[in-house]
């Protein structure tokens, strides 16, 4: 901890391409960027195979063959075959968040009561609307749930970037591993365990937001009646 | 009017849930199907809104084939009412009840202000408009559900078991509230459940189906009471069904004797005067607004005091123009008498049915709903040849005894 305070009131740390701000606006953007592709990916295709409920099994498959993928080996593997850049940090990240994404998203469609779906069709609801009206409503929590576990491991992932010279909140450590300054080190480490906080912080407020409170069982005092 | 013609279901696996289907469910009446579980209720019903689509003959909806109409659209303008209620956990009651009005795009404002209409109409209280159904009881959402289904006002409900995931208690209110809608909205109404007592409560008319989705009968009440058409639907309609019939006789046919009343605040030695006078057994005591409060025998009163002041025998009343002798005679068991105190619409005492009375209108009763004579006439046996063509009786009644339908159903609800 001691290192960590050396690290975070070093004035130096502060600014300059290699301060604090800008290593954790680069670490920040990766994982945005990443977290942003591999929803866009995964939430579409696991909607479309849970409302179908066609082609779970192949989709599932694949999910947790890709979770067995070591994020470090891909990295090195795509680099070798694509070259440096920011492009092979973004791919490895965008594999570690679909599993997470694509499984629980399935598994909240799945998971919503056959009957209630059945009585939306019944009143006439079509089944993109039973989709978006009933569904993803009250799968939301599952779904939210997906999005937030990706969203953490690939901000602690996102330190990769470092070892192929690119920026992000990893440069304080593999930097500080380098030269045998470990507040360096230890100061990243914390960093990039505190935006995980923040990111689960983040999470939950949205959740509270977002999600009903007809689903979450959560009802405001008062309004109970 | 909704019409099966020929409709068979046959599942993907083989099975056959319904087969040769051929009946009316009349415009503006209850018609109920029931049966055993697995005789292909649920499959019949979901043909009618296309949830489910039939493998062979037609289902005609004012004589317009259900297999024209996009399903979607068709489902629009026919409520549908399941077991669990399928309420939409996410949304409040209010914009559980407006779902079909916002999906055929009513603006907000009247579709909820329909919603509330209909929370009124289903008797659920304007407090629970904001609630979310996991914050109702089962009965509450049920009516939320039977509300929703009325929403846009469809000429047609679809009620797969609606009721029989409640108390037995909150059942019958609910059976009740659906009887007393319907006086008011005239819905066409396809009603399933396993239970025969609520069938024969709620129906118009009732198809009985045995396994493999065939029909046994279609009858009014009265009439399936009456004459089950075989031993499968006898067995079905269960023992007591003489008794039960009664429910469709009314109680108007028992002749009435005038009875000696007696004011509850006359002291005994004026009872005791009263009777001998009138040379009378039994006196019926009544309160100052002329309502009965039990029976007085002179033999037992005590020495002094008023009648106020004196246990009184219980008593069992009906309404003679509403009551079925069901009722009648359910009231004369109640009493130690065994006379059964008869009152007009107004709750006042137009005299007494005595046991002599009742047996003679049972008399009656029982010659009007004895079964003809075997064999059963060809019309009576669906499984005959003549099963398309009975099916065009829809709810109605040969050889009626007198009552049923129309005003033997006012009675059995009195
Ligand atoms: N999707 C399906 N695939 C195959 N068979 C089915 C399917 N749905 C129902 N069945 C079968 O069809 C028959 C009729 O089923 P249905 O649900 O219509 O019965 P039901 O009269 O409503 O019974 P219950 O009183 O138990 O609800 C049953 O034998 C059932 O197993
Ligand atoms: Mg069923």
């Amino acid at each position: 901890m001691t290192w960590f305070w050396e690290f975070v009131s070093d004035p130096a740390n502060w600014s300059g391409p290699s301060g604090i701000p800008a290593r954790l606006l680069e670490h920040l953007t990766y994982s945005g960027v990443s977290l942003l592709l591999a929803a866009a990916i995964a939430l579409p295709l696991g909607l479309l195979i849970g409302h179908t409920g066609r082609g779970g099994i192949v989709a599932l498959v694949a999910a947790n063959a890709a979770r067995a993928l070591p994020t470090l080996g891909l990295l090195v593997l795509v680099i070798l075959l694509i070259g440096y850049g920011v492009a092979p940090v973004l791919i490895p990240l965008v594999v570690l968040a679909i599993p997470p994404i694509l499984v629980n998203t399935y598994a909240g469609l799945r998971g919503v009561d056959a009957d209630l779906r059945d009585a939306a069709r019944g009143m006439g609801l079509r089944g993109p609307q039973v989709l978006f009206r009933v569904s993803i409503p009250v799968a939301l929590p599952l779904i939210l749930l997906g999005l937030r576990l990706a969203a953490i491991q690939v901000v602690s992932t996102a330190t990769v970037a470092a070892f192929v010279g690119l920026g992000g909140l990893g440069r304080f450590i593999v930097d500080g591993l380098a030269t045998k300054q470990y507040p360096s080190t230890a100061g990243g480490a914390v960093l990039v365990a505190l935006l995980a906080l923040l990111v689960q912080g983040i999470f939950t407020v949205l959740q509270r937001v977002i999600v009903s409170p007809g689903v979450s069982g959560r009802v405001p005092v008062g309004k109970a009646g | 009017m909704i019409t099966f013609e020929q409709v068979t279901k046959r599942y993907a696996d083989g099975t056959v849930a319904v087969s040769d289907l051929s009946l009316e469910a009349p415009t503006g009446r209850i018609t109920v199907f029931v049966g055993p579980s697995g005789c292909g209720k649920t499959t019949s019903l979901r043909m009618i809104n296309r949830m489910i689509d039939a493998s062979s003959g037609r289902i005609l909806i004012d004589d317009r084939d259900v297999r024209g109409v996009d399903p979607a659209e068709l489902r629009r303008g026919i409520g549908y009412v399941i077991q669990q209620a399928g309420l939409f956990p996410h949304r409040r009651v209010l914009d559980n009840i407006a779902t079909v009005p916002y999906l055929l795009g009513w603006d907000k404002r009247r579709a909820r202000d329909r919603a509330a209409e209909l929370m009124e109409l289903v008797g659920l209280d304007a407090g629970l408009a904001s609630r979310y159904p996991f914050q109702l009881s089962g009965g509450q959402q049920q009516r939320v559900g039977v509300a929703r289904a009325l929403a846009a006002d469809p000429p047609i409900l679809l009620m797969d078991e609606p009721f029989s995931a409640v108390d037995p208690v909150v059942r019958a209110s609910l059976q009740d509230e659906l009887l007393r809608l319907q006086e008011e909205l005239h819905k066409t109404i396809v009603f399933v459940t396993h239970d025969i007592d609520e069938a024969i409560k709620l129906g118009d008319s009732i198809a009985v189906l045995r396994v493999g989705g065939r029909l046994a009968q279609l009858a009014s009440p009265a009439e399936l009471l009456a004459r089950p058409a075989d031993d499968f639907v006898a067995g079905f309609l269960g023992r007591d069904r003489g008794i039960r019939s009664l429910s469709f006789v009314p109680a108007r046919s028992v002749r009435l004797r005038p009875v000696t009343t007696v004011s509850l605040s006359a002291d005994v030695d004026e009872a005791r005067r009263t009777a001998r006078d009138a040379g009378e057994d039994w006196l019926l005591a009544v309160g100052d607004d002329g309502t009965p409060r039990g029976w007085v025998s002179p033999l037992d009163l005590p020495r002094a005091g008023t009648l106020a002041e004196t246990p009184l025998l219980a008593f069992g009343s009906y309404d003679r123009d509403a009551d079925s002798l069901r009722a009648a005679l359910d009231a004369a068991l109640l009493s130690p008498t065994g006379h059964a105190v008869a009152l007009d619409g107004d709750g006042a005492i137009a005299g007494v049915a005595t046991q002599r009375a009742l047996s003679e209108a049972l008399a009656e009763a029982a010659a009007l709903t004895a079964p003809p004579p075997r064999p059963v006439s060809p019309g009576l046996r669906p499984d005959a040849s003549g099963a398309h063509r009975d099916g065009e009786h829809a709810g109605g009644v040969r050889e009626a005894p007198p009552g049923s339908m129309g005003d033997g159903r006012e009675a059995s609800r009195g």
